[in-house]
């Protein structure tokens, strides 16, 4: 289950070595925006090494490498693909051509190392405009996407506005993202909250997100991860009444009845997916389900 | 060629120039290489006692596997972990040889 993914500079030895232990879902290996380009060599090898030998069991392992303009992607490529990370993040993603060129190369490094076409996915990072526009065409790309990321810093940047804790700038660009997403029955994570002191304003941020249909959310902070993990995960509450509707919905089905209604509101049949929904994320978080 | 471990592609590696790697962080590890006649290894770490002698290894089945016989190899070890050693050499040996990472 992926609700928090955690940024990890690449660079940072300290941090790939704790990065189990910080409770997030995902954890994202960066090669990218967090190594400076005199240690892009060093992060590189270093984040092999990290894959390579320690266990992350805890955390998913995805590595963010770098975009297509830069002149490093390649060789990130051939260095992390044969680690075999869970996915590749791609950034700047801005059209369909783009996640295809990235493939590519994946593919001809998974050949060249006797791996089964396809065992490295992609989560491409959505951040500037025309990607925004092109979301669903991105989302639907390949068989190799399974997810999209949010960036909102470089996507405010892009689209010439200031970036606001409310978030107003971004709301068209989530919503687009989300709608993309569900269109191509893949995942989708919001932006990072960046004020790491903020602990009421990361929680509305990241409820917000929920609320809009978002899978889970980045963060920047392994200060954030618990607070993400908690909004993203059912409540009791939520988990007890898609219990109720299940047994209702099984009830009526074996006395023949075709309506039933659970606490005088008819249930139908986006009722009873969601409800299975709740049910599957609680299976995967080890609850224990009185169905 | 597909090797995920140090991917020199069996380049011989020359020392050409000093090079650096690492920092002086926890759990990392800052090497320095400079030309040599010979092969010199120095390593200061806040654990020699207990894994001097691993370290020394370690760095040795490096060099030997990038086929470096000749420089001077200096650690400033702040406990980094086996494959932080490695890949702080492989990084520093190839910027010393010119070599593309």
């Amino acid at each position: 289950m992926r609700r928090s993914m955690l940024f990890m500079p690449g660079n940072n030895a300290g941090m790939l070595l704790n990065a189990d232990f910080l409770g997030a879902d995902s954890i994202i290996l960066d090669l990218e925006d967090a190594v400076s380009t005199a240690e892009k060599d060093a992060a590189r090898i270093l984040v092999r090494n990290a894959i390579s030998t320690l266990e992350y069991t805890k955390s998913e392992v995805i590595v963010r490498i770098n975009p297509l303009d830069s002149p490093f992607y390649t060789s990130d490529i051939n260095e992390i693909v044969p680690t075999k990370p869970s996915m590749l993040m791609l950034p700047k993603v801005s059209s369909r051509e783009d996640v295809l060129a990235y493939d590519e190369l994946v593919t001809k490094r998974e050949k060249e190392c006797g791996m089964e076409e396809g065992t490295i996915k992609f989560i491409p990072l959505i951040e500037t405009a025309l990607g925004i526009e092109n979301a669903y065409a991105i989302a639907s790309s390949h068989s190799r996407v399974v997810a999209v990321l949010l960036g909102a810093e470089d996507l405010s940047a892009d689209l010439g506005c200031k970036r606001t804790k409310e978030g107003n700038e971004i709301a068209y660009s989530r919503g687009r993202i989300v709608c993309a997403a569900k269109a191509a029955k893949i995942a989708c994570y919001d932006t990072p909250f960046t004020d790491v002191n903020d602990d009421e304003g990361l929680k509305k941020d990241a409820a917000l997100a929920k609320s809009l249909g978002f899978t889970g959310k980045a963060s920047i902070s392994p200060r954030h991860v618990n607070a993400i993990n908690t909004v993203f995960s059912p409540t009791m509450a939520e988990i007890e009444y898609a219990s109720e509707v299940l047994r209702t919905i099984k009830k009526a089905k074996a006395e023949g009845l075709g309506v039933v209604s659970l606490k005088g509101k008819m249930i139908d049949a986006p009722i009873v997916a969601r409800a299975e929904q709740v049910l599957q994320a609680a299976r995967e978080l080890g609850v224990d389900i009185d169905e | 060629m597909c090797d995920a471990k140090i991917c020199t592609d069996g380049e011989k590696m020359d020392i050409k120039k000093s090079a650096v790697a690492g920092t002086l962080e926890s759990n990392d590890v800052f090497v320095e290489i400079e030309e040599s006649d010979t092969l010199k290894i120095e390593i200061e770490s806040i654990v020699y006692a207990q894994f001097g002698e691993d370290i020394k290894n370690t760095v040795k089945d490096m060099l030997d596997k990038m086929d470096v016989k000749a420089a001077k190899v200096s650690l400033n070890d702040h406990g980094a972990l086996d494959c932080v050693i490695r890949a702080r050499l492989e990084t520093a040996i190839k910027r010393a040889s010119e070599v593309e990472a």
